[in-house]
């Protein structure tokens, strides 16, 4: 069958929760569209209710959606999931391990469900928890299930993997490992579709990424790509007695838009380079000191407050050192 | 910092050596049905045997009801039904094994793992909804099979009693009780939130068949009317069938009413799995 280089293939995806024509219904995917090629990682971001679990538990077969069409490896996840499952490794959001078993116990179980699973050892070395083999599984720290979670998805050497928020709960090191370990496996050929809501990760990782807000995917692209549609912006005091109207002409600086307040300018450009060499220039000139200058570019947590956090503007964004075990 | 990064690169060394075959979709060797429930079910019979309540229940449970029950059944009057104490109460043992051993506990394992989110879990990966509730019920189906022979056997050997005289309708009401009773188990925890309130939820059905459903007071010995409303029970047809093939006696149409009642509950019991089970918490 050939389904090209999609890999993985959405379109017009929605997945509604209640019954059908229930008024407290909610609507958590509405009409969601994209494509993953084979070896590519595609990261989903979003803030927390953004439609990203329920997206991926559509592609993971979990659920039936309630309109549009999926397809992973040229199948229908759902309907087809006896083909589609020995080929993908799933790592739930929040998947559950009996709390009684050891976590050499926990691998055998699940490598007598995984067609060519890895040995124990091998599978547990890969997420460095070689060393925890005979501990139970309450006995784990939350970041050691979530290495525990990912070392099983990883069992059947899968073509496609689903991540869903994989280093959520973890410390920096063991995030950094985690990091290097997807990279490992994207090299080798890996599809992977993850879900994060640290930016930092989505921009480490992802070939293409998209972010949702409110059920909808509002940009897609490389990182580069979403980063490059949002303006650099430049920041400095204006020296006493000069004002804004004392600049260059702003137009002719490549400037889109620009702000005063309490003797503060930011100018919003997208040549930074440009608006820039025309700033120094003219401070150069009129012999000036801007005080406190300061040139970047966005940032993609910059870019993501732009477009997800656009109606919900104080949207809890933890960020990566924020959280650890 | 060092041990990071040596950390890091050993786990990048480890996935190194693992690289030839990942990804590629090299065909292996699928897993079997049976190799995936044997999976799981070995998994279970672990942490059964790390369950002490558990462990209790299934094993020593249906003995203590057996004592229970014969001091209780000495003061109702078997002449009826045609059965000594001895053998009305070796019979009805079939029921509490049932009870204790696959309904009691798999309701309390099903609700366990559905809010562990091990249901949840198991369901991202190759095994089928069928196979993940058959195999976790592998342990307690292994159980009650061992219980059932020792009954038999105990009966036999040391209660002068006969051998079972038509051992393939024992065999047909234990299968049939096995597969009724796990799938009411399954669907009784639509009722549950823990395990605990699992052993309460089942209660009901619990209490109504050991009185009911002849394991304590035959069928035949009771008043008509309230034998009549009796066979109505889930379990009785399932009890009926294993006292007769051991005991015998039954003519062929009592039989096939036993069977196709058992099959009737059976089939519905199914239904309310299908209808009703929920592979994760409610939230």
């Amino acid at each position: 069958m050939d389904f090209g280089d999609g890999v993985i293939e959405v379109s017009e995806l929605r997945r509604r929760y209640g019954r059908p024509g229930d008024d407290k219904g909610f609507e958590a995917v509405r009409g969601v569209s994209f494509t993953v090629r084979r070896g590519e990682l595609f990261a989903l971001l979003g803030t927390n209710g953004a439609g990203k679990t329920s997206t991926v538990e559509l592609l993971e077969g979990l659920a039936r959606p309630t309109g549009g069409r999926v397809r992973v490896l040229g199948h229908d996840p759902h309907e087809e999931r006896r083909l589609v499952r020995p080929r993908i490794g799933v790592m739930l959001q929040e998947g559950g391990f009996p709390s009684d078993l050891t976590v050499a116990e926990t691998v055998t179980m699940w490598a007598g469900c995984t067609t060519g699973a890895r040995p124990t050892d091998e599978a547990l070395g890969l997420v460095g928890l070689g060393g925890r083999a005979n501990v139970r599984i309450k006995q784990l720290s939350g970041g050691e299930r979530r290495r525990l979670d990912l070392a099983l998805a990883l069992l059947g050497r899968p073509e496609v993997l689903f991540l869903d928020e994989p280093t959520t709960g973890l410390d920096p090191e063991a995030r950094h490992a985690t990091w290097e370990l997807v990279r490992t496996l994207r090299e080798e050929g890996t599809t992977v579709l993850l879900t994060t809501h640290y930016l930092e990760e989505a921009e480490a990782l992802a070939d293409r990424l998209a972010i949702m807000r409110e059920g909808r995917i509002v940009t897609s692209g490389t990182p580069a790509d979403v980063i490059g549609s949002h303006p650099a912006r430049i920041r400095f005091a204006m020296p006493d007695g000069w004002f804004v109207g004392d600049l260059p002409p702003l137009a002719e600086l490549g400037v889109l838009r620009h702000e005063e307040a309490g003797g503060r300018v930011e100018l919003q450009t997208s040549e930074l380079q440009r608006t820039l060499t025309g700033l120094l220039l003219w401070a150069r000139e009129k012999e000036l000191e801007l005080e406190g200058l300061d040139a970047r570019t966005a940032s993609l947590e910059e870019a993501f407050l732009a477009i997800a956090g656009a109606t919900e503007a104080a949207a809890p964004l933890a960020a990566p050192a924020g959280r650890s075990e | 910092m060092a041990t990071g990064m040596s950390k890091a690169a050993r786990g990048t060394a480890v996935a190194a050596e693992t690289a030839s075959a990942t990804g590629t979709g090299v065909p292996t060797s699928s897993t079997t049905l049976t190799g995936r429930a044997l999976a799981l079910g070995r998994a279970e019979l672990t942490l059964l045997g790390r369950n002490k309540t558990a462990l209790y229940m299934t094993l020593f449970m249906p003995a203590l009801m057996i004592w229970a029950m014969r001091s209780g059944a000495q003061k109702l009057d078997l002449s009826r039904s045609g059965m000594s104490l001895k053998e009305a109460t070796m019979t009805g043992a079939f029921g509490y094994v049932l009870i204790f051993v696959v309904y009691y506990n798999l309701m309390s394992v099903y609700t366990a793992r559905r809010e562990e989110l091990v249901l949840k879990r198991l369901r991202t990966g190759e095994a089928g909804d069928l196979e993940i509730l058959a195999g976790t019920a592998l342990p307690s189906a292994a159980i009650t099979l061992a219980q059932c022979v020792l009954l038999v056997t105990a009966g036999t050997a040391w209660l002068d009693m006969r051998a079972p005289a038509r051992p393939e309708l024992l065999l047909a009401g234990v299968l049939l009780g096995l597969v009724m009773l796990a799938a009411l188990a399954a669907a009784s925890t639509a009722m549950a939130r823990t395990s605990e309130t699992a052993q309460l939820a089942g209660m009901p059905l619990a209490m109504v068949s050991m009185l009911g459903s002849g394991m304590f007071w035959p069928l035949e010995a009771m008043p008509d009317v309230l034998a009549n409303a009796c066979e109505l029970l889930p379990m009785t047809p399932v009890v009926g069938l294993m006292r007769d093939g051991w005991l015998g006696g039954a003519d062929v149409s009592e039989t096939l009413g036993h069977l196709a009642a058992a099959l009737v509950w059976t089939a519905l019991a199914v239904f309310a799995v299908r209808r009703w089970f929920r592979w994760e918490p409610r939230r």
